[in-house]
């Protein structure tokens, strides 16, 4: 945990590099490349990338006409307009019919900072779940986006890919691939496990530091794909830690919190706590001040774990 | 390139197809009791236009990679799409019986899963002319030389999503692309100048960049010149704004917006058939 690298700027570069090895991908952008960072592509593939304009509705809709010609679009937006302004064209024209198109949206969760809560998504993993046949990415690290951009492209569907805005810790090796319905195991204890998502990832390790200096053992288990989830392996962890700790950049309703609370209701009820946003909108700040005052900590993800852990 | 399809039938077998068309969309509603027979006979003509005269497309191939591609933007006239499916043979005729019931692959609104023929799923107004503009784009970036046929409703001009398609389509110059406004100057609510009104409707195209061509969406031989016409037009896309009556040809049936989502019952399926002959 060296370097640092907002997923955007990996999924820039990633994207770039695919798009010159694989000629049907075909970008779109709703005016956004710059901070979307499909800029990238653009500048070394012009000839497939397009900008739609502020419209976002038409660029789903027109993803799912090149998807449904063959085509590998990728669509990027800020996670709040991709998923809510165009959210019944991606069920309709692209979910429904199962179109292989990649949704990459950016600037997801409050850590977009200063711009606010009308542009902090916090409830795009729990409605992009709800459709059926979507998978949802929430890539923790530079390293691992790049392995999700991978991963979608050989997917056959429609995949939403969630990316942030803030430079995170890198926690992945380059060349570690992902696997669509694979959790990752990045710290093993006996006495809690945390599983996370995204940029909480990394703060999920310095929460089982944390802890570990208190004599708690803490598993850490990466949860990259929110949907479909790792059934066998959160049972698992349920079942051989006896407490759950769920951390994540987003509301704790219906996001990774509200899916590891399905499978354990379902297969191991042990003692759950959530750690994200306590179903409040977002706010401007400074990032770090935004994880901080919604409790997107270390200090208090280990705090949650020594409840878990005291109600078992 | 593949051999052409295009299956090029004169204007007097082109209406004789709409003609049996129109039977069968009354009969098959009839069977389903529900669905949209106004809209799906304002349609007719052009389709009947498009699949039996214009359209590039196999039923022994549908998913030939140069095919015409069709976009039924106003998804609800399914029962058109399906009766010209059927007649051209994508698959038994009988099988239109099963419209809307459990298990079919004639769904309440086209399901491009379900049924081969179908290029793209459509029914939630106003997303088809975005389908329609990426599958038009898709050739573009092929140089393929297939063209993409699309319908649109009046009543859906009122979504914005449309106007988005509209600048997307002129601004990257998509002359592969070929759409109707079937103007039956009636939505479920009432006349479309009392809900909401689209008008001036060929205007408004122009002013988004397209190429406007205004005709009687009854007369088979106005929608092929129109349809050739657009053939020769570069650089922009066409909107063939189609003059349409909803419920064309059964006269209790014309001009008249409840018979936007009935379906008829039995004695009106006889009294209808007896008039479309």
């Amino acid at each position: 945990m060296t370097e640092k690298q907002a997923t955007r700027d990996a999924y820039g570069q990633a994207l770039a590099a695919l798009g010159q090895e694989n000629k049907e991908i075909v970008v779109l952008d709703a005016d956004l490349s710059k901070s979307t960072k499909t800029a990238d592509f653009q500048k070394v593939c012009p000839e497939r990338f397009f900008n739609v304009g502020i419209a976002e509705q038409n660029m789903l809709g027109v993803a799912a006409g090149l998807a449904a010609s063959r085509k590998r679009p990728v669509v990027s937006s800020f996670a709040v307009f991709a998923t809510g302004r165009a959210f019944e064209q991606i069920r309709n024209s692209i979910a429904y019919p199962k179109l292989p198109v990649i949704i990459a949206a950016t600037h997801a969760g409050v850590t977009v900072g200063e711009d606010g809560g009308s542009h902090q998504a916090i409830e795009d993993i729990a409605i992009m779940r709800a459709l059926p046949n979507m998978t949802v990415l929430v890539p923790a690290d530079g390293p691992q986006t790049k392995a999700a951009l991978k991963a979608a492209l050989d997917h056959d569907g429609p995949v939403y890919l969630r990316l942030g805005r803030l430079a995170v810790p890198t926690v992945y090796e380059e060349t570690e691939p992902l696997t669509i319905g694979k959790g990752k195991i990045l710290r093993e204890g006996t006495d809690v496990a945390i599983v996370s998502c995204g940029l909480m990832t990394a703060i999920a390790l310095e929460a089982a530091e944390l802890l570990a200096a208190e004599g708690v053992a803490a598993t850490v288990c990466d949860m990259p794909s929110v949907k479909p989830i790792d059934r066998q392996l959160t049972y698992s962890l349920a079942a051989g830690c006896g407490c759950v700790v769920t951390a994540e950049e987003h509301n704790i309703m219906g996001g990774l919190g509200g899916a590891v609370a399905e499978v354990l209701g379902e297969c191991c009820p042990v003692p759950l706590e959530r750690v994200g946003l306590n179903d409040v909108f977002g706010q401007s700040g400074k990032p770090l001040e935004l994880l901080e005052e919604y409790g997107l900590t270390a200090v208090n993800i280990a705090a949650k774990a020594k409840k878990a852990i005291s109600r078992k | 390139m593949a051999e052409c399809k295009r299956e090029n039938l004169t204007v007097t077998e082109v209406a004789a197809k709409a003609l049996e068309m129109r039977r069968m969309i009354i009969e098959m509603l009839t069977e389903a009791g529900s669905g949209h027979p106004g809209g799906s006979l304002s349609a007719t003509d052009i389709m009947a236009s498009l699949f039996f005269h214009e359209m590039n497309i196999d039923p022994k191939e549908p998913k030939m990679a140069d095919r015409d591609r069709f976009v039924l933007c106003k998804g609800h006239a399914a029962p058109a799409l399906y009766s010209a499916l059927a007649l051209k043979g994508f698959f038994p005729k009988e099988d239109v019986f099963t419209l809307r019931k459990l298990g079919s692959h004639l769904q309440g609104h086209p399901d491009m899963k379900k049924l081969l023929g179908v290029d793209v799923s459509t029914g939630s107004l106003g997303q088809g002319l975005s389908m329609a503009s990426g599958m038009a784009l898709a050739g573009k970036l092929d140089n393929a030389p297939y063209r993409v046929y699309a319908i649109l409703g009046d009543g859906e001009l009122e979504e914005g999503q449309v106007w988005e398609a509209a600048m997307f389509a002129a601004h990257y110059h998509l002359d592969n692309l070929c759409a109707f406004v079937d103007n039956n100057g009636l939505q479920i609510d009432g006349n479309i100048d009392c809900v909401m009104s689209p008008n001036p409707i060929a205007d408004k195209w122009r002013a988004f960049g397209w190429h406007v061509i205004e005709i009687n969406g009854h007369d088979v031989q106005e929608i092929f010149m129109a349809l050739d016409q657009a053939k020769t037009v570069k650089e922009q896309p066409t909107m063939i704004v189609a003059h349409t009556v909803k419920g064309k040809g059964v006269s209790f049936m014309e001009n008249q917006a409840v018979w936007h989502g009935a379906a008829p019952k039995p004695d009106e399926k006889d009294r209808a058939l007896a008039e479309l002959v």
